[in-house]
């Protein structure tokens, strides 16, 4: 009985230990040599794997820089010191300038300021609720607070606060707009980090449709473009956007004491 | 039974895939591109003929006189495990574009059951080490057999109007069943007429 299960185990040992030198000599015979520029690529990179860059991963996108089949710079969470390292050790010029950007939530919404079609009971994820007719706030396009941008997001840079808001800690965000594909309406869109304020509202609607549902809605009264000239302002189908290119601190500063619905905010 | 006669039962009246339905993940999986269903069918061949002889000495030499033929799946499973490890380096080695292709199909012909089924097929059926061989290679002749003819048949599905609800996995389901209705047309009438039983 005793020498059955040590044979056993004997040959079954030996087995693995013969098969494991096998492959340890073979692993050191076939070892596939990575250029040393491929390693620094690779070293550089941040390691968030947050997709962003639109590669499978951080090595992915290095491998892709490497055989030149992508161009530096598209690493928001390394933003411009990354291109421009990267940049060096491909012996490449970075000419573009990498401006950082976060996340914004683009609406102040709420339950009171906002009117509900339905109350909404099921799972607690936003493209759930908007499955049945777009969710359950009477406007459409704004933010639905069940926080599905807070569950991707690799930085844990989104959180509620306690009034039940959706804010993005933009010290904590890295840029990857992951947040920005899964939001079902499009509420949260990227802006510059140096941003000094922001059109907090989503809705494409007229004015009169935006006013029967929230109190805090842009209506595309076009007061900030032609009251405020300078300020970056733009109204596009019943919404202002800034165009923080051209925006001017004072006349946005204007822009937002002008705003009538007061949904151009200061961040 | 031929060595000739035992070809021909593995590739045809045996085929792993169609008749004794083994290994189906990377025939569905690997079966996209003709190109990569080649080169998978090639890893297979090589490993299953390998794994049959060694899985053959081991047993015949290591275990039988240990007495210790109760240890046969673990021990062929440890067997085929290395030797795919090996496959997988050679091939990375060797032919890196076939390595990507490939991508987790290779690793998983470790747990592929149409590798470890040939080894005990062949402890089965009683045969020899060059019949052991045999059978190994004609086994993965015939994987290499269905997956081509399956990517053969997904490509030019992709270029055919199919209802988008049967499009993709669902039509090469149905084209899978149809492959194996055909091949059961093999049977061993076909031995018999080729004097080879």
């Amino acid at each position: 009985m005793l020498t059955a299960i040590l044979s056993a185990f004997l040959v079954i040992a030996g087995m693995g230990l013969v098969l494991g030198l096998g492959l340890a000599i073979a692993d050191k015979k076939l070892a596939v040599s990575k250029d040393e520029k491929l390693i620094e690529l690779e070293g550089a990179m941040p390691g968030a794997n947050c997709g962003g860059c639109g590669f499978a991963g951080c090595s992915a996108y290095a491998e892709a820089v490497f055989k030149g089949e992508a161009e530096v710079g598209l690493c928001s969470p390394g933003g411009a010191a990354l291109a421009q390292k990267m940049g060096q050790i491909m012996g490449v010029a970075v000419s573009a300038d990498m401006e950082k950007k976060v996340a914004f939530v683009h609406c102040r919404g709420s339950e009171a300021l906002t009117g509900q079609d339905f109350a909404y009971q099921g799972l607690k994820d936003c493209n759930a609720a908007f499955l049945l007719q777009a969710g359950p706030n009477a406007c459409k396009e704004g933010c639905l607070h069940l926080g599905s941008c807070a569950s991707v997001c690799p930085a844990g840079a989104i959180s509620k606060d306690p009034e039940g808001f959706i804010v993005v800690d933009a010290a904590k965000c890295i840029g990857c707009a992951k947040c920005t594909t899964v939001c079902p309406t499009g509420a949260i869109k990227m802006i510059p980090a140096s941003a000094s304020h922001v059109v907090a509202c989503n809705n494409h609607e007229p004015g009169g449709r935006v006013r029967s549902k929230c109190q805090v809605g842009c209506i595309g009264c076009k007061i900030c473009e032609t009251k405020a000239p300078g300020s970056g302002c733009h109204v596009t189908s019943f919404l202002s956007t800034i165009d923080y290119h051209e925006a001017d601190e004072e006349a946005l500063a204007q822009a937002a004491s002008l705003c009538p619905r007061k949904c151009i905010i200061e961040r | 039974m031929s060595y000739i006669g035992i070809i021909v039962t593995y590739v045809f009246v045996q085929n792993f895939i169609l008749v004794q339905f083994m290994g189906l993940c990377p025939f569905i999986g690997v079966s996209k591109s003709s190109e990569s269903a080649i080169g998978m069918g090639v890893a297979v061949t090589f490993v299953t003929a390998v794994a049959s002889v060694v899985c053959y000495a081991v047993y015949t030499y290591l275990l039988i006189p240990f007495d210790l033929a109760y240890l046969q799946t673990i021990s062929f499973i440890l067997v085929i495990a290395a030797l795919v490890q090996m496959v997988e380096m050679v091939i990375r080695k060797m032919s890196p574009s076939l390595y990507k292709a490939l991508g987790i199909y290779l690793p998983l012909i470790t747990t592929n059951c149409a590798v470890l089924g040939i080894a005990i097929i062949n402890i089965d059926e009683g045969y020899n080490m060059l019949e052991s061989f045999c059978a190994g290679l004609a086994a993965g002749l015939g994987f290499t057999l269905a997956i081509v003819l399956m990517s053969n048949i997904r490509e030019k599905l992709e270029l055919t109007p199919v209802r988008r609800s049967f499009r993709g996995v669902p039509i090469a389901f149905v084209s899978a069943g149809l492959m194996a209705l055909a091949f059961m047309s093999f049977d061993r009438s076909l031995l018999a007429n080729l004097h080879l039983a």
